[in-house]
């Protein structure tokens, strides 16, 4: 079929998946213009005085075009990669272009209140309508040069683009990692490293090339292989040390980063701690609970009535006194929703359960139980779990993050005992096939309601922890959103599996609280980023040894499942 | 001898259909009997009623002289019923180790409590049943491949994990929904001789339905009839064979025309697809 010469409509035909990847890359740069992320990223410098943040993100744009439309380009030879970059590049840059030309002629600003004279002096090197075609000739550069390292060999490639990210991230995070390192030996580096906000041009330059050459020397990649052929008895001996040294880096790590990162990793620390309470009624008995916020809810409150000095104090006990209680609470109250919901399947479950955590909000904030919740004032004056003077080592939030850190790992071994007990295995053949395990003589309401205490007692424990971290209580803390956090860092992370909750958390809990300057758009990124997970790596980013085995060879699972065994996986929602 | 199970009058209807229509049914301890009949002759529907799945209707189903049919299918196992499916019903991502400590369930007493502290008596019952489960993946000639996913375990063995998923729980009366569905001859000559041994060895009454009338013919010592929700005869293979309402109901020209009835009655369907059930 093939033609010595294509017609010339059949050659410019080839040539539309390359324009088609360009203008899409241009509509999601002067999208991330109009919204607003452009500008209000460009105040945070990833290089000082040099790159900012929201260029970054606008040169992502262009040159994520050219490196897709180069791996498109027609032919596959190396100037047909190039020119199909730079057309990518400039097509998505030339978007901007309009947007800049556009604006000059109509107020856009009455629509897209960012649409502002600060973004088209960004676009244009502050030329105005003079230097519009800026944003094309930068789409095309980028676009080629993206397209120039698509084409270099992997041995250079890798090294290229993880100094290239590396400088992102170090730049991302210089303003975390330059002010406990100031306080340390390491204060010269610092200072060399990082300005104020963001690398220094030479520590740019440093962190590139020595991240590039440290790739290039033998990647991350050889050194996973390398560790991999080493004899058993080596890699457990190399793995001691190894988790020593992670434990006293998790064990330090809110006492030299300060309060301000204490408290995010605190905060971490609570959501890990439900996450693994989620993993058993979620993960193992596969029942998806929204309400989960309502349970941690009960623990908040109940530790707030029990403990406060305040107006709505009954008992004026101590944090440590209260917790029993409320986690005693929040599993009875679980037990109370769950006997006549558990009978309910799936999704059904799900919305029954969400209604319940929003009764529940609404119920703690109402005007009927004011007098005794407080309603929208909440309940003040929770007294921290240790009492110690400002200053001391475990003032704040460092001893919550103590405190949630250890209550998940008791959560963890709970989880791990448990799921290789009878229950455990009576809850995964619940979450696979309800009929099937009945008929083995599961009790289906106590199985399940079982996992459905365990989880409320979890999340009242969070709640309790909760309240000792804020040291009030409203009903307005009690969002939906903290049950939609739960599971989704929960499949993020890899249903079933506790290490992936831990990584959940921080990419989806820590990494936003950091970024709090940019918390208008954290909804924006959190639905990108579950897309971009679901499409790409559905079984979370660490996902249990079983659910990867079952995805890691799907063909074959076909082959051996066309008997009609049920459901290949668990409910997947 | 006192029949182990005995319905009397079962009637189950879905709205307007009778699916099964005041059937009697007795079976005596240590017995293979079939339930043969053309599709939708409601095989499947008495075999979920006796498991619990369906409520009845009408009549009285007993299990060892102790009426059953009001019972939940968790307590019916619990009384000793045990069952496998027409279509494998395997927990396809727990392994085939897993799949057989499930069916032990029953007889397992560890609470929750006691697996997270891990009492010396949890302790020991989870060995105990570990070494059980292995013995019947012995059995069933998988050892050493406990740890395997179900699903990703050939059919027939997925059919024999099955039955001994249904055996682990120690049931006095084992009930088989096609047992050789979708199985080539070699194969359904292998299960067929699996379940004698299965009464053999293990001394299990076993109720079975099937469409293979080579299997139904040599091995059951009972065969009951239905068509329409209908039991129409009842009686040895023999007398099955040789009885004129079964051929023009069920048999029809394929067993005249082979005598013997050693003929499948009908093409065997593909197993449906999965979660049909």
């Amino acid at each position: 079929m093939t033609h010595e010469q294509p017609a010339p409509q059949a050659r410019i035909r080839t040539w539309f998946p390359v324009v088609r990847i360009g203008l899409l890359g241009g509509v999601v740069a002067v999208y991330l213009c109009l919204v607003g992320i452009v500008t209000t990223f460009n105040e945070r410098p990833l290089i000082a005085g040099v790159l900012s943040l929201g260029e970054a993100s606008l040169l992502l744009a262009w040159i994520g075009a050219g490196y897709l439309a180069a791996r498109r380009a027609p032919g596959g030879t190396r100037p047909a990669e190039v020119a199909a970059g730079g057309l990518a590049g400039g097509l998505a840059g030339s978007l901007a272009t309009l947007l800049v030309l556009v604006g000059s002629v109509v107020d856009l600003r009455s629509v897209f209140i960012h649409a502002s004279p600060e973004l088209y002096d960004l676009l244009t090197f502050g030329l105005g309508v003079a230097g519009s075609w800026i944003p094309i000739a930068v789409g095309a550069l980028v676009g080629a040069i993206a397209a120039v390292v698509v084409a270099l060999p992997d041995s250079l490639r890798r090294p290229l683009i993880g100094g290239f990210t590396a400088v992102v991230v170090m730049g991302l995070f210089a303003g975390l990692l330059r002010t406990p390192m100031l306080t340390s030996p390491l204060s010269g580096l610092a200072r060399f490293l990082f300005a104020p906000d963001g690398l220094t041009v030479a520590g740019a330059v440093l962190v590139f090339v020595g991240v590039a050459a440290a790739v290039a020397i033998r990647g991350p990649l050889t050194a996973r292989r390398r560790y991999d052929a080493l004899p058993d008895r080596t890699r457990r001996a190399l793995l001691v040390p190894a988790l020593l040294v992670m434990s006293l880096v998790v064990l330090l790590f809110p006492i030299s980063f300060g309060p301000f990162l204490a408290q995010v990793v605190a905060i971490v620390a609570i959501y890990i701690l439900m996450g693994f309470g989620m993993n058993i009624t979620l993960g193992l008995a596969g029942l998806l609970d929204l309400g989960f916020v309502a349970f941690f809810a009960v623990g908040a409150y109940t530790v707030g009535l029990l403990t406060s000095t305040g107006e709505f104090g009954l008992a004026g006990w101590s944090w440590w006194a209260a917790v029993p209680f409320a986690v005693l609470f929040a599993m009875a109250f679980a037990a109370f929703l769950g006997l006549p919901i558990l009978r309910i399947r799936g999704d059904y479950l799900a919305i029954a359960t969400l209604g319940f955590g929003e009764i529940v909000r609404i119920l703690a904030g109402s005007d009927l139980l004011k007098a005794w919740l407080g309603g929208p004032q909440g309940i003040l004056g929770i007294p921290k779990p240790i009492d110690v003077p400002p200053g001391h080592l475990l003032a704040g939030p460092v001893q919550i993050y103590y405190i949630a850190l250890a209550c998940a790992a008791m959560v963890a071994f709970v989880a791990w005992r448990l799921r290789a007990s009878r229950l455990g295995r009576s809850w995964m053949a619940v979450r696979e096939d309800e009929d099937v395990a009945e008929a083995l003589g599961v009790n289906l309401v106590q199985t399940k309601l079982l996992a459905y205490m365990l989880g409320g007692a979890f999340a009242g424990l969070a709640g309790a922890i909760f309240a000792g971290l804020v040291g009030s209580i409203f009903a307005s803390s009690m969002q939906l959103f903290v049950s939609i956090n739960v599971v989704a860092l929960v499949v993020v992370g890899g249903m079933g599996s506790n290490p992936g909750v831990v990584v959940g958390a921080i990419f989806l809990i820590g990494l936003p609280e950091l970024f709090r300057e940019f918390s208008e758009y954290r909804f924006l990124f959190y639905g990108v980023a579950l897309i971009a997970m679901m499409l790409y790596r559905p079984a979370g980013l660490l996902p249990s040894r079983i659910v990867k085995r079952e995805l890691s060879s799907p063909e074959e699972l076909e082959a051996t499942a066309e008997g009609g065994t049920s459901s290949p996986r668990p409910a997947a929602s | 001898m006192a029949a182990l199970l005995e319905a009397k009058g079962v009637t189950k209807r879905f709205g307007g259909l009778v699916a099964v229509r005041e059937l009697d049914f007795e079976m005596e301890p240590g017995a293979i009997a079939s339930v043969i009949g053309p599709n939708g002759a409601g095989k499947t529907t008495f075999f979920n009623c006796v498991s619990g799945f369906f409520r009845i209707d009408e009549g009285t189903i007993t299990f060892d002289g102790v009426p059953s049919h009001h019972l939940r299918p968790d307590e019916i196992s619990h009384i000793g019923i045990s069952r496998t499916y027409q279509n494998v019903r395997l927990f396809p991502t727990m392994t085939a180790l897993e799949n057989i400590l499930v069916g032990e369930h029953q007889n397992l007493r560890a609470t929750w409590l006691g697996a997270v502290i891990g009492t010396r008596r949890q302790r020991a019952e989870e060995v105990g049943a570990l070494e059980e489960a292995r013995r019947l993946l012995d059995f069933i000639g998988l050892r050493g491949q406990g740890d395997i996913l179900a699903a990703k375990l050939p059919y027939g063995d997925q059919r024999r994990l099955e039955m001994v998923r249904a055996l682990a729980g120690k049931p006095r009366l084992l009930l088989l929904d096609e047992p050789t569905a979708g199985m080539n001859p070699a194969e359904t000559g292998t299960m067929t001789e699996f379940i004698r041994r299965l009464r053999g060895e293990l001394g299990i009454t076993i109720l079975l339905i099937e469409h293979e009338m080579r299997v139904v013919m040599g091995i059951s010592d009972r065969i009951t009839v239905l068509d329409y929700g209908v039991k129409i005869a009842e009686g040895t293979p023999r007398e099955i064979q040789g009885d004129a309402r079964v051929i023009e109901a069920y048999l029809g020209r394929a067993a005249s025309a082979g005598g013997g009835g050693a003929q499948p009655a009908q093409p065997e369907a593909a197993p449906p697809p999965a979660g049909a059930s």
